[in-house]
């Protein structure tokens, strides 16, 4: 495992706020179980943002859902010291039946009614949505359900953030103010964030490390660190030449498979 | 980063401007003129079935003079009395039905031994007509008010129990992934997850609970008449009894209609609760 030691970003420590120690999961028994994690192990840095890359059938989906406690694992552990988790999909996943400001207030409770709509109001400006309170999450557009379900997540007071693909069914201009609107808001709240995506450039426009993964079963292939100065632009040629090479590296990868 | 949240609200704006809606009477007429036309069309064969000869005037009464009997009756206190009887007992078998299909739905949605023992139970419950209840209920309370309450709440209350079970199991898992990550557990699960997301498949659910205690209670009615007092199906009974042709048809325009309106209000709930989630696709 790469140790991040001096080439670490300012107000980062290498103290890590989740580390996975030969994390293995299996989905059914026997001879016809499928192994979806082999012995995967990782350590991510407290305020560090770290992205998971891999083919379809590697396994990023199902660590997320292991470190959410959504799932167990069948092997190994994960230790997050305690620290608090929240989890985006990539449906926005809100309740149709609350207003956008009762569905983040709702990730708020056991705090007093009135503490509760000041906070949720607060993030939802946060994520520029402090006009839209009232409305209902149909009538809003894909990416400000994300936006939403982001408000939601921040209202858990996480120290971990968990991503799923969050931004995959948006459209690409979207997606670039999503990347920018989650850079800062990591960035002020010195979150830990593990995002997982297919799709190489926004792993390399977001991450600090990008964690390829294999697929069937999902191990650590290798783990690239983006030392680019932030705030990134996905069409930049750094970003787009540090892709590149990522992406020759999982098509080596994923074509491994056509050769049993 | 000013730019950044320019630019996003300038992406809200476009893609939440919404469509005016079409002005109320614009849209009560679209409503109603397929109604009146399909009314009309009723009414027209109807009339030329009479004036064909098919069946003597006293079986089979033609539009005006069941539109003159039905047009007396509403002058006549006896009319009403009925139906606030028949009424009375359609609301209180109903409730009665709602309160018991709850309970037996939430049950048997939650304990999985319940499930696998009464689910197919429940479902087959359904499809008993409630006329087959009777014999036994009659057995059971003699002819009384109680007998037609049994066979009403037997015949809505599998259906309303049903709906609650389906939406239990219908709830997205998507959404109760995220109420797992929100950390929602037991009860508070329940009511902050579970039970709004089934509400659609439940008022479904109380929608045709309805149509089986309206039909159950006019069987009900016909069948066990009660001394002094009157009803819809008692009146349709007598009517029949005394070949009562434009009497008989006028009661079961009035039993149609009533039926028609109680249906409209569930829809009318149901349309309202797919706008507020967003789950109507029609135009609006």
């Amino acid at each position: 495992m790469t140790m991040r030691a001096q080439e670490a970003p300012a107000g980062r420590t290498a103290e890590p706020a989740v580390r996975l120690d030969a994390v293995s999961k299996t989905y059914g028994y026997g001879q016809d179980g499928l192994l979806a994690l082999d012995h995967v192990s990782l350590e991510v840095g407290t305020g560090e943002f770290v992205c998971l890359l891999g083919a379809s059938g590697c396994g990023k989906s199902t660590m997320l859902s292991l470190i959410a406690g959504l799932d167990r694992a069948t092997g190994g552990s994960i230790h997050l010291g305690g620290r608090r988790v929240a989890m985006m999909f990539q449906e926005p996943a809100l309740f149709p039946w609350l207003t956008v400001q009762r569905n983040v207030e709702l990730a708020l409770n056991g705090r007093p009614r009135a503490e509760r709509r000041a906070l949720a109001a607060e993030l939802l400006k946060t994520v520029h949505l402090g006009g839209f309170g009232a409305k209902r999450p149909h009538e809003l557009s894909g990416g400000m359900r994300q936006r939403v379900a982001l408000a939601r997540a921040l209202a858990q007071d996480c120290d971990v953030l968990l991503m799923d693909e969050p931004f995959g069914a948006l459209d690409a201009m979207t997606r670039d103010l999503l990347h920018d609107e989650l850079e800062r808001i990591w960035r002020d709240r010195g979150l830990t964030v593990l995002f997982v995506t297919h799709n190489v450039r926004e792993a390399v426009r977001l991450g600090d490390r990008v964690v390829l993964l294999s697929s069937r079963p999902g191990r650590v292939v290798e783990i690239f660190d983006v030392l680019l100065d932030r705030p990134r632009r996905t069409d930049s040629p750094e970003v787009a030449s540090l892709a590149a090479t990522v992406t020759d590296r999982l098509r080596e990868e994923v074509s491994r498979h056509g050769d049993h | 980063m000013a730019t950044t949240e320019r630019l996003l609200t300038g992406l809200d704006a476009l893609e939440t401007a919404a469509p005016r809606r079409a002005s109320l009477a614009t849209r009560v007429w679209a409503r109603l003129w397929p109604v009146l036309l399909a009314v009309a069309i009723v009414l027209a064969i109807w009339q030329l079935v009479v004036w064909s000869g098919w069946r003597p005037e006293y079986a089979f009464a033609g539009p005006a003079a069941v539109f003159t009997d039905l047009f007396g009756r509403l002058q006549d206190p006896a009319f009403y009395q009925a139906i606030a009887v028949t009424l009375r007992r359609a609301v209180t078998g109903f409730a009665l039905a709602t309160a018991i299909g709850l309970v037996i739905g939430a049950a048997v949605s939650r304990v999985r031994p319940l499930r696998a023992a009464f689910g197919s139970l429940i479902t087959g419950l359904q499809t008993m007509p409630s006329i087959a209840w009777f014999p036994l209920a009659i057995l059971l309370f003699k002819l009384s008010e109680s007998t037609i309450l049994f066979v009403v709440v037997l015949g809505a209350a599998p259906s309303i129990a049903n709906g609650l079970i389906t939406g239990v199991d219908y709830t997205p898992p998507i959404l109760l992934r995220a109420g797992k990550v929100l950390g929602l557990r037991g009860w508070r699960l329940y009511w902050h997850l579970i039970l709004p997301a089934s509400l659609p498949s439940f008022l479904a659910g109380l929608k045709q609970g309805w149509a089986f205690a309206w039909r159950s209670l006019m069987a009900g009615e016909i069948v066990i008449i009660i001394a002094n007092q009157t009803s819809l199906g008692e009146q349709l009974h007598y009517a029949r009894e005394l070949a009562d042709s434009p009497g008989l048809i006028a009661t079961m325009i009035v039993i149609l209609i009533i039926g028609i309106a109680v249906d409209a209000l569930f829809n009318t709930a149901d349309n309202a609760l797919r706008r507020r989630w967003g789950l109507d696709q029609r135009p609006v």
